[in-house]
């Protein structure tokens, strides 16, 4: 049963005519309320993942739970269609189990709250903030377990649960949930901080209402989102062919030795409307690589990469979803059903992202971005340091963003909105360890006319023994460049043990035993360069070697020589380009640096690790539910063998 | 008798204000500013000014300035080569920068990265290493360092920077980089991490000393001239800049730190809108200064402008003490257009600048600016002309705004009234951030708007934010020249320390505080401020262990060692309140600690303009028409320079000067005080 809104003076809006100027000012206030919402959060919050890097997405909502102003669309419909209670002035809404909430979040480490405005005995609006706690309890530290197999194993689950009512905190309930987590300081001080965002928000809007009156609030949210509508229809209009388009891309492995994961979405317009169908995408996996989708949120991410372009000043909104059709079978790494493990789905969420781009993309080539750095890779490391505290930390990498048409992709930076990295000396005042080496790596940007930004390279010497968990993917498959731009590197992880001896970590796990003076390189992935490299404007080669960023050799993928004095030897670059454009041939739209069964039979001997074994799915999906009963068998030896390969390689890396 | 001279070089105009340091009395002067070399302005200005007052320039003994040669060399991208010496393994803190992309969601597939301000070229590595503690991980290895510094000597470098890792916690390790750099490099400037800013955060601080670099050789040259050309009339006149603070530093100073110059402009426009709010009664104010291409508001409560611990020029954020002026990107020139495929009105962020600027100026411009849309109304008045060689065409400003009236289905002045009320929506929300997300009301403050577009949309940002009287004060360039006559001479030491509470004591900061005030009260002893005139006020940025930002704390030293911790504890857990709504139970911790020293304030008495009745007309120009609210209406024009202390001007009229204009909309009066000010109130 849907939830059911209680107002005391349930009396409907009228909708007015609002002049074009009343309606421009009233989406600068919700963007300014919405910025309000960010920077409550950001100052007040206390883990870093949160406060310094920015891992949370705040929203404001009209009052059928359309998103008006935020980032990763409405969430509201999936928690009202789960929740069967009622909805009522002074309540605050908090959960964190995607699975009561229809994948509003999508692992239970963002914790969602969520508030009803209400004036006058009506329901106004909705605030909403969500935000990634960096320990919500489970069977590791940082709750992101690789090999979970079930949710109960990732932490506290939280239903969607009244924490406030009639503005009364219900203390008890927090601290059961608090009890339940490793550093609940951190918590505590993030869900204050994200209950203090949202309060911001409801200050904000009823000002807007007495400022323009209910009925002109009500009505310009309404023609903001009609507004957005007809922008996406013309885009879809003019840029969605009714051809069946399809694109397919991975996630290179789950953790636990198998891999990769198709995820493959097809896309044509019927009439007015864009339908996405994931159709094709693997079924859902034994471990927690799983990403349950919100449709609504999936619509938001292609309106944004549609609209972009066109006018970035505008405030996207919800209005456009029903342009969209957005099919995902159930069973599948995107529809997984309740209980499979979720935490790891970042990964996926990532990934999903590059599918998009492509999608969108390949009819236009114009607008065509490379792949990108579609994952937001974590970093943990816990224990007892030497005086017996308890330290715990979760961090985020960054990669290159892909060349795009607009330039070249800047190196090291983050594709997700807002986020920052975390400055090094805070990290080494506040865990035991230090940052030897904080740079990017030279050449692992694609190459191309704009080429992709580089990957990271980053050196942590643990100074107390601990444990450490990985987190990151594209080791095994590449990240793709576009019209005749060539793939960025792939990321690889390699600890060099105090006793000299050196161990390829594989690109995800968990319980990873550090001892104090070992040193970890994090190498993060580059960008996928963007056109073709043989045009890229030699002085600009020449400036990224004279920077350190590309390297003598590395300017030869571009076709260009240099002297000594790293001045262009033109006659040798002309003949070089030459001789590499007739090599070629004609640019392709995509360079995937191989097909999956190359990339695997490569594997050992260009990244050092086995290639992963095709997945054991769990249950099954739509469609090949009979192949996988009649294959059971086999799957099952072939599970056993992974998990006996996932012991070796932990024990090598221990 | 002794005076000094406060100096504001604007756009088009030089002011002077000559203050007798003994009574008080001032004199002002206006002349045009000379873009070449602006020491000649100045040294005009003080002739007319001195002949004005009636004495020899040689009794002036300080004269103040604020500049903005600092922050243009930012904006303009014209500042020196810098080398950058990093730690072995951050050569690219700069290009890694806090790996953020602005434009949310998406924004990566637009976002084009400036270039950093030292290049990677010129940047070199250090074999060294500091611990977060202090502690030498490993010593210089000096030889390397001698060789790659002659190496990049050979790349024709102009200024140098080192920034280490940790060098917060332990200078030692930089100042051997220094002494390295000095025997290589000579007399080129040096600016080292831990002297600019010893503050915790790698980024930030090397970005922060880098700028520093950036602009040290333009702003060197700069005040070095103008001291050499002053010192020619006034031998032994003592020059001070303003800094961003609002206080003053030396010449010396402002040579070696440049970078606390960034925000020298707008902060003596804050400094002069203090000054006159308070001789009008008003000592808490919204400050909002519009110009051409951008807009700063801040907030003064008590007479004190609230300072921020960060400067922003441009897409450079720095560590740099400034009087917390919020910068919109919005200003007089800002275009508006519709996109096509939304079809909503923007306005911004495009701007057309000085050139072509508005389409009204007839200097080229095509696109429908704030300007125009500002003549088009009525607002900027054409019939007649005050000074000033600017040509107004109205004309060519409709056909600017047609062009969005058009898409928009409105006539030119409703689209002309759409960019107005946008732009000044922008404006509301500038306001706001210094003001309500401060947990501030505005109605508790009065609005003064000044620069050359302010007193145009002060009125309508006081109906927004319901801050009344709206003060419009004469003249915005003598507003700046009040500032700079008015600042004390000031500097600040500060050193992160972060302790937390419960593994500190009050007496151990009381120590460390009296440090930071030896190192920051030596500067005035060097300006020669006699001891008894010189104050020092301490600051604390407090945060609950492992949070963010840190919110600064006030106190004084007795009462921090008679009332221990808890004095600083329970006021951050108050503004802890105040601003986010609750507080927590967890430990405190002090990250920063700040001595800031102060020289006595100058006693200045602001002139009168004369007692007149409450009717204005005889300072009446014209009849015009403006078109407000969807309506054209008739009003007045007037001369403001003609209006006296006591004349009530009732709205809609335009008040007109040489260098600004005001608006004073309908059902609202604008009643002229004493020294000239028109302070505009509902009716």
């Amino acid at each position: 049963m849907p939830a059911s809104i209680v107002e005391t003076r349930p009396k409907p809006f009228k909708r007015v005519d609002i002049d074009p100027i009343t309606l421009d000012i009233i989406e600068n206030a919700m963007l300014n309320a919405r910025w309000e919402m960010d920077a409550v959060l950001f100052r007040t919050a206390m883990s870093p993942g949160i406060r310094e890097q920015g891992d949370a997405f705040p929203m404001i909502a009209n009052l059928d739970g359309k998103m008006v102003v935020g980032q990763f669309g409405s969430f509201i419909y999936g928690f009202k269609e789960a929740y069967d209670g009622t909805i009522e002035e002074g309540d605050i809404f908090f959960m964190n189990d995607p699975y009561t909430c229809n994948g509003a979040i999508s692992h239970a480490n963002d914790w969602l709250i969520l508030r009803p405005i209400f004036k006058d005995g009506r329901l106004v609006s909705y605030a909403a903030h969500f935000g990634h706690m960096t320990d919500i309890g489970g069977k590791v530290p940082g709750s992101l377990p690789t090999d979970a197999r079930q949710i109960f194993e990732e932490g506290i689950r939280v239903p969607p649960t009244k924490i406030f009512k009639k503005d009364e905190l219900q203390e008890d309930v927090l601290e059961i949930i608090l009890h339940n987590c490793r550093m609940p300081q951190w918590n505590r001080s993030d869900f204050n901080a994200i209950i203090a965002s949202v309060r911001t928000a409801e200050k904000r809007i009823l000002e807007m209402c007495d400022r323009f009156g209910d009925d002109i609030y009500y009505s310009a949210l309404e023609e903001l989102l009609d507004r957005n509508k007809r922008a996406m229809q013309k885009l879809i209009k003019d840029t969605i062919p009714t051809k069946k388009q399809s694109f397919e891309d991975y996630i290179c492995d789950d953790g636990m030795g198998m891999g990769p994961y198709k995820i493959k979405c097809s896309l044509w317009r019927e009439g007015n409307k864009a339908v996405f169908d994931f159709t094709g995408t693997d079924p859902q996996s034994i471990a927690s690589v799983n990403f349950l989708l919100n449709e609504e949120m999936f619509k938001m991410f292609c309106g944004v990469y549609m609209i972009m372009v066109f006018d970035p000043q505008i405030m996207f909104n919800d209005g456009f979803y029903e342009l969209i059709d957005v099919h995902i079978p159930e069973g599948t790494l995107l529809k997984p059903k309740f209980p499979a493990a979720l935490s790891c789905r970042t990964h996926a969420l990532g990934r999903i992202f590059d599918v998009l781009g492509a999608l969108l993309g390949q009819g236009n080539p114009d607008f065509l971005n490379a792949a990108g750095f579609s994952d937001s890779p974590h970093l943990m490391y816990s224990g007892h340091d030497k005086n017996g505290e308890w330290y715990q930390l979760f961090q985020i990498g960054f990669g290159g963003v892909p060349g795009r048409p607009f330039g070249d992709g800047p190196d090291g930076h983050s594709l997700w909105p807002n986020f920052t990295n975390v400055p090094n000396e805070f990290l080494e005042s506040y865990f035991p360890l230090r940052i030897e080496t904080y740079e990017t790596i030279p050449d692992s940007g694609g190459a191309g006319h704009h080429r992709g930004g580089n990957a990271i390279h980053m050196e942590y010497r643990f100074l107390e023994d601990g444990e450490i968990s990985i987190h990151d993917d594209r080791w095994l498959t590449k990240p793709w460049g576009v019209n005749g731009g060539t793939p960025g590197l792939r990321s690889t992880k390699v600890l060099e043990r105090a006793d000299g001896t050196t161990a390829l970590l594989p690109s995800k796990g968990d319980n990873i035993v550090v001892k104090e003076g070992d040193l970890l390189h994090f190498n993060t992935w580059g960008g996928g360069g963007w056109g073709d490299p043989l045009t890229r404007d030699p002085e600009k080669v020449v400036f990224d070697v004279d920077a350190g960023l590309v390297t003598i050799e590395g300017a030869k993928r571009y076709g260009v020589v240099l002297k000594k004095d790293l001045s262009v030897d033109e006659k040798k670059t002309k003949a070089l380009r030459a001789r590499m454009a007739k090599k070629r041939g004609k640019t392709k739209v995509f360079d995937f640096g191989g097909t999956i069964p190359e990339l695997k039979k490569r594997c050992k001997k260009e990244t050092g690790m086995e290639p992963p074994e095709q997945p054991v799915f769990q249950g099954a999906a739509d469609k090949g539910k009979r192949k996988t009963k009649r294959k059971a068998a086999k799957r099952k030896a072939k599970a056993k063998s992974a998990k006996a390969k996932r012991k070796t390689a932990k024990r090598r890396a221990a | 008798m002794s005076y000094r001279l406060g100096v504001d070089v604007g756009g088009t105009f030089t002011d002077l204000l000559l203050v007798d340091e003994k009574s008080g009395d001032i004199h002002t002067a206006k002349v045009p500013s000379t873009p070449h070399d602006s020491s000649v302005g100045v040294l005009n200005g003080i002739e007319k000014v001195c002949r004005n007052a009636k004495i020899n320039p040689e009794a002036i003994t300080h004269v103040m300035h604020g500049t903005t040669v600092a922050t243009n060399t930012i904006l303009e991208m014209s500042g020196a080569k810098v080398g950058l010496v990093t730690t072995n393994g951050y050569r690219q803190t700069l290009q890694i920068a806090r790996s953020f992309v602005p434009g949310g969601l998406g924004g990566w597939v637009i976002y084009n990265k400036s270039l950093p301000l030292a290049p990677l070229a010129l940047t070199i590595e250090a074999d060294e290493r500091v611990g977060a503690d202090g502690k030498i991980v490993r010593k210089l290895k000096t030889a390397a360092l001698e060789r790659d510094m002659r190496r990049l000597k050979k790349k024709g470098i102009e200024a140098l920077t080192v920034c280490l890792i940790n060098s917060f916690a332990n200078p030692a390790n930089e100042k051997a980089v220094g002494r390295v750099a000095k025997k290589v490099f000579g007399k080129m400037p040096i600016s080292l991490s831990s002297d600019v800013v010893p503050e915790m955060q790698e980024y930030e601080r090397t970005i922060t000393t880098v700028a520093n670099s950036y602009v040290r050789p333009k702003v060197e040259k700069y005040v070095r001239n103008l001291t050499r050309e002053l010192k020619k009339k006034m031998k032994d006149v003592q020059l001070h800049v303003l800094r961003s603070d609002g206080g003053l530093a030396s010449a010396k100073a402002a040579e070696a730190y440049p970078v606390n110059l960034l925000m020298s402009g707008p902060a003596g426009g804050v400094s002069g809108a203090i000054w006159v709010a308070e001789q009008a009664g008003f000592p808490n104010i919204l400050t909002f200064d519009m110009g051409g291409t951008s807009t700063d508001v801040a907030l003064v409560e008590k007479g004190e402008a609230q300072l921020r611990r960060e400067t922003t020029v441009g897409d450079v954020v720095v560590r740099a003490s400034s009087v917390d002026v919020r910068t919109v990107g919005a200003g007089g020139g800002s275009i508006a257009h519709v996109p096509e495929l939304t079809g909503a009105l923007r306005v911004g962020p495009q701007s057309a600048g000085a050139a072509p600027g508005p389409a009204a100026y007839d200097k080229g411009g095509v696109e429908p600016t704030v300007t125009d849309a500002n003549v088009v109304l009525g607002y900027l008045p054409t019939e007649v002309k005050l000074g000033g060689d600017m040509k107004i065409r109205k004309d060519l400003a409709e056909k600017a705004v047609k062009r969005v009236a058009d898409p928009l289905g409105l006539t030119v002045k409703a689209a002309a009234e759409g960019i107005i009320a946008l732009v000044n929506e922008n404006m509301y929300g500038a306001l706001r951030l210094v003001s309500v997300e401060k947990g501030y009301d505005p109605r508790d403050f009065a609005l003064m708007g000044f620069g050359g577009a302010g007193p145009l949309h002060a009125n309508a940002l006081g109906k927004l934010s319901n801050a009344w009287p709206v003060i419009i004060p004469p003249g915005p360039g003598v507003l700046c020249a009040y500032g700079d006559a008015t600042t004390r001479v000031r500097d600040e030491a500060s050193r992160t320390i972060i302790q937390r509470f419960s593994s500190t004591t009050a007496k151990a900061l009381a120590a460390d505080c009296r440090k930071l005030a030896a190192q920051a009260t030596k500067t005035l002893d060097n300006e020669g401020v006699p001891k008894k005139d010189q104050e020092t006020a301490f600051e604390a940025d407090i945060r609950y262990s492992g949070q963010g930002l840190s919110l600064t704390i006030g106190f004084e030293l007795a009462e921090l060692e008679k009332k221990g911790l808890d004095l600083i504890g329970d006021q951050f857990d108050e503004m802890h309140r105040q601003l986010f709504t609750f507080a927590l139970p967890e430990d405190k911790e002090v990250v920063n600690l700040r001595a800031v020293a102060q020289g006595k304030a100058t006693v200045v008495r602001a002139q009168s303009v004369g007692k007149g009745g409450k009717d204005p007309s005889a300072a009446k120009l014209a009849d015009i028409k403006v078109y407000i609210d969807g309506k054209d209406r008739a009003a007045i024009l007037y001369d403001r320079g003609k209006l006296k202390g006591g004349n009530v001007v009732p709205g809609p009229a335009i008040v007109q000067e040489m260098d600004s204009t005001t608006l004073i909309l309908p059902d609202h009066t604008g009643t002229v005080d004493d020294f000239g000010n028109i302070l505009i109130n509902p009716a």
